[in-house]
C-alpha cells in the first residue's frame, strides 16, 4: 500500500475542507479493519493539515475560547436561490432624485399650538386630526348646500385611494423584472385542483403541438387570420376532409360531375342491380326506423298527456312483411 | 404559515395574482429569513422516504438527521410519487422544498434492483438542479461504535472534512458526488469559529472506481509543542460505504447561473477619476459648450399668473377710469 505522500493537498480553511489527490488504493487490504485503519491515518494527515494552518490565523481571546476569522471558502458551490435583483426605484423615488428633494426624518412627537402639549404625528389623539376642526369658514367658491366636512372627508379618502394605487403601480413594476420585496408575495386567485396525489399527466409533442390550434377555432374567424410566431407550423384541420367538385368545368375527359352520376346510375339501371341491393335488410330497417319513431312520438305524448291513453289507435302487433321497400318502387319507373 | 391577504388584484402573465402581505409581524420576519440573499450562509436538508425502506436504509436516514440537527427536516410518511430521475416525478420534491425551504434532500428507497438506495439532491430556486444516486453497504449506526462519551462531538459544530483518494479527481462520478458531499456535509458557512470548539471530522476515502468509504470521528486535540494541537481521530457516528449507481450533472445554463456570486458582476470601470498619490482621488469634469441664447425660457407658472394678475388689475383700473370718465362726461 503505498501512499505517495506528497505535501501539495488541497487544503480550504474556509470550508475546514482537506482533499488528497494523489492516494489510491494499488490492492485494496484484505481485511475491514484494516481498510478502515488505513482510511482514518490519511484522514488524520489531512486534517491535521488544515488544523496547521486553522491555528496559525490570528486568533481574539473571547469567553469560551480563541475565537478565529475564517477566511471565506475557496471552493466554490452553486447558490440554492438566485440573486437578489435590486429594487427599482418608486415613481416618488425618481421624481425626488430629478428635483432634488431630500428625505427629512419626521419626529414621533410634534408640538401642538392649540392644547400647548406634544401629540403624536399619527395615531390616536394626533396633532392636526380631521375631527378636532370645529368650525370650517366658507368661501366665496362654495355652493351652498355642501357640508365641507364631508368633504374634507371624501379628498381624504380620495387621497388615500390614489396613495394605494401608486403603491401597486410600484409593486407590479417591482414584479416585472423580478425584484419584489420580500415580505410581499404574489398568490395565483385560481389554483388548479390539485386535490388527488395523481402523478401529473405527461402529454405528447402532438397535443402540445394542437393545442395552439385549438385554442385558435375559438375566434371568429377560425384562427385563420391569427398572428403566428416565427416558425409556428399552421393548424392541422380536424375532421373528415370534405371535397366538392368544381363549379364550372368544361367537357371533355375530366369532366367529374358527369362522370359521378354515371357512375351511380349505372349501378341502379344494370341488369343485376336487384342482386345489389338487399330487399330483406332494406325493409328491416325501414320497419325499425318507423317503429322507434312511432314509439318515440307515443312516449312524448304519454308524459304530456296520459289521460287520453284510451283513445290512442292500437300499436300494430305484426310486423308488414309485404310491404315492399324503395328500391323496387324506383325499379319500376326507370323502366 | 398563514398569510393575511389584500384584496387588490392585479394581472400578471395568464393568471390572475393577488398581492399577499403579511399583517403579523413574525410572519413577516419569516419571510425575510426565506428571501434570497446576496451571500447565503446555510442549506437546509430535507430528509425523506420512498414507498419502501429497509431498516438499515431508515438507520441512515435517521442518523443523517442526527447529525445535521439544526438544519434539517425529517419526513416520516413513504411517498411513491416521488421519482427524482423521472421527469414528471420531482414535483412533489420542489412543492416540498418550497414550503420547507431546503434547498438539499436526502431521499431513501429501497427495491430489488437498487438496494438501500439513497439519492442526494440539490435545488436551485427550488427546482432539482442536480442528483447523485448511492446505494449504502457495510452501514454500521452511532450505537454499535464504543468510545468514551465525553468526546463525542456535540450537535452543530462545525466539521472538518477530508477527501482521500484520486478517484475524486478522475472518476466523473466521484468529482459530482464529492461536491455534493461537501455541500450536505458542511453546515452553515460562518465568519468566526471558535477554536475550542471543533471536535468532528468527517473522512471520505474513494476505494475503488465507484466505492466511497464514509466515516464520522471525532476529534482529539493532543498537547503537541507548538500552537497547533496534534490531532487525533476517533471512530464514533456512522460508517458507511457509498456505491455510486447514477446522476444527473446539471445543465450548463442552470449551473453558469448558480455559480454566480455577487463579486462576479465585472467592476464598473469609473470614467474620467484617477487618483494621485498626493492629492488623492482626481476627477475630470468635462463641461460642454453652453449655448445661452439658445435655451428655452422655463415655464415659470408662478410669474405668468402674477403678470396676468397685474394685467388683469391695469385693465380693471383703466375700465375703471373709462367708466368715470364718460360719467362724468
Amino acid at each position: 500500500m503505498e501512499t505517495e505522500s506528497q505535501k501539495p493537498f488541497h487544503v480550504d480553511v474556509g470550508n475546514l475542507l482537506a482533499f488528497n489527490p494523489f492516494h489510491n488504493f494499488p490492492s485494496l487490504p484484505t481485511s475491514r479493519e484494516e481498510l478502515v485503519k488505513e482510511c482514518l491515518q490519511e484522514g488524520t494527515k489531512l486534517v491535521q493539515a488544515v488544523a496547521d494552518s486553522l491555528f496559525n490565523l490570528p486568533s481574539t481571546e473571547d469567553v469560551d475560547g480563541p475565537l478565529v476569522k475564517l477566511p471565506p471558502p475557496s471552493t466554490k458551490l452553486p447558490r440554492e436561490k438566485h440573486l437578489p435583483k435590486p429594487k427599482p426605484p418608486t415613481k416618488w423615488e425618481e421624481f425626488a432624485k430629478k428635483k432634488g428633494i431630500q428625505k427629512r426624518k419626521k419626529d414621533k412627537v410634534v408640538w401642538d399650538e392649540q392644547t400647548g402639549t406634544w401629540k403624536r404625528r399619527f395615531g390616536y389623539d394626533r396633532v392636526n386630526d380631521d375631527k378636532d376642526i370645529p368650525i370650517i369658514e366658507a368661501k366665496m367658491a362654495d355652493e351652498p348646500g355642501a357640508d365641507p366636512f364631508a368633504k374634507r372627508q371624501d379628498d381624504k379618502k380620495k387621497r388615500v385611494e390614489k396613495q394605494e394605487k401608486n403603491r401597486l403601480q410600484n409593486l407590479k413594476q417591482a414584479a416585472k423584472i423580478g425584484a419584489l420585496p420580500s415580505h410581499v408575495q404574489l398568490a395565483a386567485t385560481a389554483l388548479p385542483i390539485t386535490g388527488t396525489q395523481a402523478p401529473p399527466k405527461k402529454v405528447t409533442k402532438d397535443e402540445l403541438g394542437n393545442v395552439a390550434g385549438m385554442a385558435a377555432t375559438a375566434t371568429a374567424s377560425g384562427g385563420k387570420f391569427d398572428r403566428k410566431l416565427p416558425g409556428e407550423k399552421p393548424a392541422k384541420k380536424q375532421g373528415k376532409h370534405r371535397k366538392f367538385l368544381p363549379v364550372v368545368e368544361g367537357s371533355g375527359i375530366g369532366s367529374r360531375e358527369k362522370e359521378q352520376t354515371e357512375n351511380v346510375l349505372n349501378k341502379l339501371i344494370s341488369k343485376h342491380s336487384h342482386e345489389i341491393l338487399n330487399v330483406g335488410k332494406a325493409v328491416t330497417m325501414y320497419n325499425v326506423k318507423k317503429e322507434k319513431r312511432a314509439r318515440n312520438k307515443r312516449s312524448q305524448e304519454g308524459k304530456s298527456a296520459s289521460a287520453t291513453n284510451k283513445l290512442k289507435p292500437k300499436k300494430q302487433l305484426h310486423k308488414n312483411t309485404g310491404k315492399k321497400g324503395p328500391g323496387s318502387s324506383k325499379k319500376g319507373k326507370a323502366k | 404559515m398563514s398569510n393575511n391577504e389584500q384584496t387588490l388584484r392585479f394581472c400578471s402573465s395568464a393568471i390572475m395574482m393577488r398581492i399577499k402581505t403579511p399583517k403579523n409581524g413574525r410572519v413577516r420576519r419569516e419571510l425575510e429569513k426565506r428571501a434570497p440573499k446576496l451571500v447565503e450562509t446555510g442549506k437546509k436538508t430535507l430528509i425523506l422516504q420512498g414507498t419502501k425502506t429497509s431498516g438499515t436504509l431508515n438507520g441512515v436516514l435517521s442518523e443523517i438527521y442526527h447529525l445535521k440537527k439544526g438544519g434539517a427536516v425529517r419526513f416520516t410518511r413513504k411517498n411513491d410519487n416521488i421519482r427524482p430521475f423521472e421527469s414528471g416525478g420531482e414535483a412533489s420534491l420542489e412543492f416540498f422544498s418550497l414550503k420547507t425551504d431546503c434547498s438539499l434532500f436526502v431521499y431513501g428507497s429501497h427495491s430489488k434492483k437498487r438496494p438501500n438506495n439513497l439519492v442526494i439532491g440539490r435545488m436551485y430556486d427550488h427546482h432539482v438542479y442536480d442528483l447523485v444516486e448511492v446505494g449504502v453497504e457495510n452501514f454500521k449506526s452511532i450505537e454499535s461504535f464504543n468510545y468514551d462519551k465525553k468526546m463525542a462531538p456535540r450537535v452543530g459544530s462545525k466539521p472538518f472534512i477530508a477527501f482521500v483518494g484520486e478517484g475524486f479527481e478522475n472518476v466523473d462520478e466521484l468529482k459530482h458526488l464529492k461536491e455534493v458531499l461537501l455541500d450536505l456535509l458542511r453546515g452553515e458557512v460562518v465568519e468566526n469559529i471558535n477554536l475550542a470548539g471543533v471536535d468532528r471530522a468527517y473522512v471520505c476515502t474513494a476505494i475503488s472506481l465507484n466505492k466511497v468509504y464514509l466515516t464520522h470521528c471525532a476529534l482529539r486535540l493532543k498537547k503537541s509543542g507548538t500552537v497547533v494541537p496534534r490531532m487525533e481521530l476517533v471512530e464514533v457516528g456512522p460508517s458507511m460505504d457509498l456505491v455510486v449507481r447514477r446522476h444527473r450533472l446539471p445543465n450548463e445554463g442552470l449551473r453558469k447561473e448558480a455559480m454566480r456570486t455577487a463579486k462576479d458582476q465585472p467592476k464598473k470601470k469609473v470614467k474620467n477619476v484617477s487618483s494621485d498619490a498626493i492629492e488623492g482621488t482626481i476627477g475630470k469634469i468635462y463641461i460642454p459648450d453652453q449655448k445661452v441664447g439658445d435655451v428655452a425660457l422655463p415655464n415659470k407658472a408662478k410669474g405668468v399668473k402674477r403678470e396676468r394678475r397685474e394685467a388683469k388689475k391695469k385693465e380693471a383700473n383703466e375700465r375703471a377710469s373709462k367708466k368715470q370718465r364718460e360719467e362724468s362726461e
